[in-house]
């Protein structure tokens, strides 16, 4: 009889492997936060540059007071899923609220943002439904797939003609959800959507964006790529999360169509888990007011965006994407260069995302950079010049490919 | 292994070769994942290589029950039988 876990000796000696080489594979640790974009790592101040704090609000002094007096007031948590003991006035509140920012009429919210596109994703389709997904698609996406017994069909990387050629295939019994993201996580850049939205009007499908890197960043009001592209009406169904542009932790699911309440009744990621805890939804709450009201965010966002995309083009690094964007990846030749990298800009002061296969796609390695709204200039030109130093550092090792081999 | 599927096990190796980093040798009874040691991602992008190859679908949802080489080479060629009849 087999073991349980020998299934993981490869894993475990991939683990070994990196460790002699001095990673903690589970994620450094932060001793100590000084700053949405500052932290003590290892007894160093170190710059944060892949935390995904697109807005830099986590700190902000209205958004934690709210949270303060949420705690205060409610107490540390709910102790009950929505559907029994843990619906609190504030959940209502920021459904509405929500419903306000994503200009649509009915908001759900979930504890957690991998947990609203699984309960989104087995909410909306079911066994004899088809679900087509971009190869690059989150995990959380992936997931939702399986859990809802569709049929599940992956098209190519941002191609609207390969789901095309796929739709074409496909023999119409049941309903078909297509499912999108805003931005995408490893490379930062984003589905051509007036593209997809021609072939959704030729074939007829339910279109769900994911705009979990987007919501907060992209278009004027802040609502995602579908904004940026006046393509509002044609995205049926977005989800999103609070770990983000929010500064907070949970996830929604949004649409027009008034059924989509019934999925509170059906989707077990949402029946089954305990409701967000009172501080959460609290702060949740006063990060959405700010994202309306503060349009300069996004202002400065972008700006330090084009400054780091800029920068890092000035070094000759090989960027991963042709679209600036507040997710920037610096694709690197191997494990070993990525890795060892990565460790000199952490002690240099500055924390990167190691991102590695099977994270990633077409197999690349990534030093994954994400930009805050709270970056000063005097923060990005440092992240430019340590790269410039470990790059420098690096001669002799083939870390750089030139970016017309890029898929 | 019918001669449809012998030819469709052919077609198969060829398109598994720029996965196959290992450069195990391929046989009917080769487990695809167990055997290459390659990736999820890995696996999805070479069953997507056979998809645009025969103009089939393969459903993700349906490549739990696929294992080995042969089964594969029996699942696509019973695809492209249903397709010419």
């Amino acid at each position: 009889m087999m073991d349980l876990l020998d299934k993981y000796d490869a894993l475990a000696e991939r683990r070994r492997r990196m460790q002699a080489l001095g990673v903690e594979t589970i994620g450094v640790t932060m001793e100590r936060l000084l700053s949405p974009t500052r932290a003590v790592i290892d007894g160093r101040e170190t710059i944060l540059a892949g935390t995904n704090n697109y807005m830099g609000i986590t700190f902000d002094p209205d958004c934690i007071a709210a949270g303060v007096k949420a705690l205060q007031e409610q107490g540390t948590g709910t102790t009950g899923s929505r559907i029994a003991n843990g619906t609190y006035a504030l959940h209502r509140a920021l459904e509405d609220e929500l419903a306000v920012f994503l200009n649509r009429r009915h908001v759900i919210t979930f504890s957690t943002g991998y947990q609203a596109n699984l309960g989104m994703i087995a909410g909306l389709a079911g066994p004899g439904d088809t679900v087509f997904l971009d190869a690059d698609s989150h995990s959380s996406i992936y997931d939702g797939c399986t859990l809802s017994g569709a049929r599940l069909i992956r098209f190519r990387h941002n191609s609207a003609g390969d789901l095309d050629k796929r739709l074409a295939r496909h023999d119409g019994e049941g309903g078909r959800l297509v499912v999108l993201e805003g931005i995408y996580s490893m490379f930062g850049d984003r589905p051509p959507l007036d593209e997809f939205v021609d072939v959704k009007r030729r074939h007829g499908f339910a279109l769900l964006m994911d705009e979990a890197h987007s919501t907060g960043v992209l278009g004027a009001n802040g609502r995602g790529l579908a904004e940026e592209a006046g393509l509002e009406d044609d995205v049926d169904f977005v989800v999103g999360t609070f770990s983000k542009s929010f500064g907070s932790i949970g996830g929604f699911g949004a649409s027009n169509d008034p059924r989509l309440d019934m999925i509170r009744y059906a989707t077990r990621a949402y029946m089954f888990t305990a409701s967000p805890s009172p501080a959460s939804i609290a702060t949740t709450l006063e990060a959405s007011r700010q994202l309306r009201a503060r349009p300069e965010l996004r202002d400065r966002l972008r700006a330090n965006s084009e400054r780091l995309y800029r920068g890092f083009k000035n070094l000759g690094l090989d960027l991963c994407c042709d679209v600036v964007s507040p997710v920037i990846a610096v694709r690197v030749a191997d494990e070993p260069s990525a890795v060892t990298m990565w460790q000199a800009l952490l002690k240099a002061g500055v924390y990167v995302n190691l991102a590695l296969p099977p994270g990633t796609p077409i197999n690349t390695c990534l030093l994954r950079c994400s930009v805050s709204a709270a970056h000063s200039d005097e923060e990005i030109d440092e992240i430019i010049a340590l790269f410039a130093r470990v790059v420098a550092a690096q001669a002799g090792l083939p870390v750089l490919r030139p970016s017309t081999v890029a898929g | 292994m019918s001669a449809d599927t012998d030819a469709v096990f052919k077609v198969l190796c060829e398109l598994l070769e720029p996965f196959n980093s290992a450069r195990v040798t391929l046989t009917p009874e080769t487990k695809i994942s167990a055997d290459l040691n390659i990736d999820s991602m890995a696996i999805m992008d070479f069953i997507m290589e056979v998809e645009d190859k025969y103009d089939i679908d393969i459903p993700l949802n349906e490549l739990s029950d696929i294992h080995t080489m042969d089964q594969l080479a029996t699942y696509v060629s019973a695809l492209m039988a249903g397709k010419e009849q």
